[in-house]
């Protein structure tokens, strides 16, 4: 019994066709080598939401009756490769179902291979990822993450940098002519099957040992029974005026202590509390109602509600005021009003440092991404 | 009505990557359907998405009609179905429920349509995953119902449809029940047959002199009384009486011209020869079930399993032949229904009343699992093998219908 599995974690809608390219290219590989396979997107994910962290597969098997099973789930147990097609959900992925944050890792095999588009190096990666109890392969396909407006497919080769990655990290799948061959045949661009030879014959895995990686256990949403359950479908609201400080104490709604949402983000905004004018737009416009209202009036993003959606630093109407930047720069979700407090002029320095970076930075968070990525093909390939 | 020349898509067989979705689409495309209505309701929204893609990409043509609601959407099929017209809709859930009157009167006016009902988990709460209740309340209506397990199945079925469906002898509607999940939004492996094998095996509509028509002028659905109920409702039971010889002579030929099939077209048995346990259940359920009982089967244990593909008319026959060998009978439902007889599923009561004449009648137990799409293990399929073994070791039914997989 030889069943392959591969499973793509993506973002929704800006990365769909990106996730959609890899699983049905892998299948059709596959099939050259007379294998049989499916591709299919965790149901769940569907219908897809904006940066949501959603999953699709691809698993191949000798003959039909391997595949039976896969093909009644939602997602393999185990998989052979996780491909990370954005670096940010190496912190996480809690996907638009309930399951609390699964860890990037949680489905790869004992020995199976991590496979992430980043410019970020292996360690920095690792700090991001929970540890794990078994060995797997980190493999780094070095580039801008792949984002698109929304529907826009971004055809900057990532997919078949990926693909040619794969044959090497996971010969047992298929081999690399067969992957160039269905490449060629499913996407008819002979520089895509250049791109995907030549990640293939720079492709390295950095071996990621147990224990190394981020100690933290990922939160959970523990599911009640039918007899503890509350009938007749109902969810208990929040008390009327829970949270309120009351006087200048500013305000700190009650969130859900189930329900986060915050792997949903690849950038995260930063404030600048010295040229806030206090208009409360990103308070009122805010779709999560993340913006804690401080005693002084000011406005503080709250990370554990923030989803990285960028309308705030939009509607914001002093200039760098609010800024998004990349959400791979963080490894807490600490308060930056308090962190302002405690050192005014240290938060500055650092925030204007954030700011900077990212301006000089090609990345966005696919909400009003603009065009123009043809010349960064070179850049990545030959990285 | 539309004409257009068969697309060069279809010109050689091929196989693709395709969902059950898609191959129903392709199904439409090959069938030269004429009118398709639709209105979107997940999952079988995925239908509509790729019919359109089809039309758009010229691939077929017929008159898509995206309505205001689910009840337009059926009422619109009923009526070019009068007229002469292939045609194809569906819906899930609560949409199909939307839908109901028409559907009612579309089987009542003997009207060919074919729908694809994406099985969804009807609201409250809204949910989108897999449930049979939805299809499954048209079971007494004249609606033929069929659950298809597999993409290739989809697409073959989807044919055999308006095969049967448009026969003079039967003239009735017919649903195509996919899993939502696990078959609409799976690629899996199928061959698309050629537009001349199509053709071949399923002659143009033809309402003879039921068809609305100037030129054939009729009153269709008049108001009537007492005096004429009876008789109108006695024809409808003829007529699905009569589709299952037609089914049979539809299927032998399918399996000629596509050279693919079961034996039988309203079951398929997998290891049921020597059987003691026989577990019943439909669609993808299959997969995981087949799954466990290869692994029972090489620890010694004589499982089989029975998948129900026709549920109307209901394969009666064919499921005392095999059944009535066996020792007891586990049925699986992906539905449920409160307050019936054992508190049980539709198809657990369905099948003890098929088996009630039979002289020597298995044991039966009912187990409702996989609801809302919960995905159904090969542990819960062991756990029910377990339950059941137990009856036919002790001679004792504990307990009639089991919850499998909820959380106390």
């Amino acid at each position: 019994m030889s069943t392959v599995a591969v499973e793509v974690v993506y973002r929704g809608i800006f990365q769909k066709t990106l996730a959609r390219n890899i699983v049905r290219t892998i299948v059709f590989a596959a099939r050259k080598e007379g294998k049989i396979g499916t591709a299919f997107g965790r149901y769940g994910d569907s219908p897809e939401r904006n940066g949501i962290p959603a999953k699709q597969f691809a698993v191949v098997a000798d003959d039909p009756e391997e595949l039976d099973e896969t093909l009644a789930r939602y997602e393999p147990t185990e998989v052979d490769v996780t491909i990370n097609v954005d670096d940010t959900l190496c912190k996480g992925v809690e996907s638009w179902a309930w399951y609390g944050l699964q860890p990037i890792n949680q489905l790869t095999k004992p020995d199976g291979t991590l496979i992430v588009t980043s410019w970020q190096d292996a360690d920095s990666l690792i700090r991001d990822m929970h540890q794990k109890d078994a060995p797997i392969g980190l493999s780094i396909v070095k580039g801008t993450v792949s984002f698109s407006g929304l529907w826009v497919y971004k055809d900057d080769h990532t997919d078949v940098r990926i693909l040619g990655t794969l044959a090497k990290v996971c010969p047992q799948l298929v081999s690399l002519e067969s992957m160039l061959e269905a490449i060629q045949e499913q996407m008819d661009n002979e520089t895509k099957v250049a791109s995907a030879q030549k990640s293939f014959d720079l492709a390295s895995v950095r071996p990621v040992e147990p224990g190394e990686g981020n100690p933290e256990t990922p939160y959970k949403f523990e599911l009640p029974g039918w007899k503890t359950m509350e009938e007749g479908v109902v969810i208990r609201g929040i008390e009327a005026g829970a949270g309120f400080r009351g006087g200048d104490g500013g305000y700190q709604p009650v969130r859900s202590e189930v329900f986060k949402k915050y792997s949903t983000r690849s950038m995260r905004p930063v404030i600048n509390f010295e040229t806030c004018i206090k208009c409360t737009l990103c308070w009122l416009q805010c779709p999560d109602t993340c913006f804690d209202v401080t005693p002084d009036g000011l406005y503080d993003a709250n990370m554990e509600s923030c989803c990285g959606c960028g309308v705030c630093e939009a509607v914001c109407p002093v200039p760098d005021c609010v800024t998004m930047v990349s959400e791979a720069d963080f490894e807490d979700n600490n308060s930056q009003y308090e962190m302002w407090q405690e050192d005014k002029q240290g938060y500055n320095s650092w925030m204007t440092a954030l700011v900077d970076k990212q301006k000089a930075e090609t990345r966005t968070h696919g909400f009003h991404h603009v065009g123009g990525y043809a010349e960064e093909i070179s850049e990545m390939t030959e990285a | 009505m539309t004409t257009i020349a068969p697309s060069e898509l279809f010109q050689t067989e091929k196989e693709d990557l395709i969902s059950g979705s898609e191959a129903i689409a392709l199904a439409c495309a090959l069938a030269d359907v004429d009118v398709i209505t639709a209105y979107p309701i997940r999952p079988y929204d995925t239908v509509m998405q790729y019919v359109s893609k089809l039309k758009a990409d010229g691939v077929f043509d017929c008159d898509f009609i995206v309505a205001e609601s689910e009840h337009s959407q059926f009422e619109i099929v009923k009526h070019a179905s009068s007229v002469g017209a292939r045609t194809f809709c569906g819906s899930s859930g609560v949409g199909w429920f939307y839908a109901f009157e028409a559907i009612t009167v579309t089987a009542g006016l003997r009207m060919p349509v074919v729908a694809m009902v994406g099985n969804r988990a009807l609201d409250d709460p809204g949910a989108f995953g897999t449930e049979h209740n939805d299809a499954l309340a048209v079971r007494d209506l004249g609606w033929m119902l069929y659950w298809v397990a597999t993409a290739q199945e989809a697409l073959d079925t989807a044919l055999l449809a308006w095969r049967v469906a448009e026969d003079p002898n039967v003239l009735l509607p017919m649903a195509i029940s996919c899993d939502g999940s696990f078959l609409t939004h799976s690629q899996a492996i199928v061959n698309v047959p050629t537009s001349d094998q199509v053709q071949k095996y399923l002659p143009p509509y033809d309402r003879g002199k039921l068809q609305l028509h100037p030129d054939n002028p009729i009153t269709v659905a008049p108001q009537v009384n007492e005096d004429w109920l009876m008789e109108i409702r006695r024809q409808s039971d003829e007529a699905m009486q009569r589709s299952v010889s037609v089914i049979r002579d539809a299927y032998e030929d399918f399996k000629k011209t596509f050279n693919r099939g079961d034996p039988s077209p309203f079951i398929e048995e997998y290891m049921t020869e020597d059987a003691e346990i026989i577990i019943v259940g439909m669609g993808t359920l299959a997969l995981p079930v087949k799954v466990a009982i290869r692994r029972l089967r090489e620890a010694g244990r004589k499982i089989g399993f029975v998948r129900v593909k026709f549920f109307r008319p209901f394969p009666t026959e064919e499921l005392r032949q095999v059944l009535g060998s066996s020792k007891a009978v586990c049925v699986v439902d992906r539905d449920y229904s409160f307050g019936s007889p054992s508190f049980a599923g539709v198809l657990f009561h369905e099948l003890r009343s098929a088996l009630y004449s039979l002289e020597n009648r298995p044991m039966m137990l009912n187990f409702i699992a996989g609801l809302g799409g919960r995905e159904v293990h090969v542990n819960d399929v062991n756990h029910m093998v377990d339950i059941v073994q137990k009856a036919v070791d002790t001679g004792k039914i504990e307990q009639e219908s089991t919850w499998i997989g909820v959380r106390e």
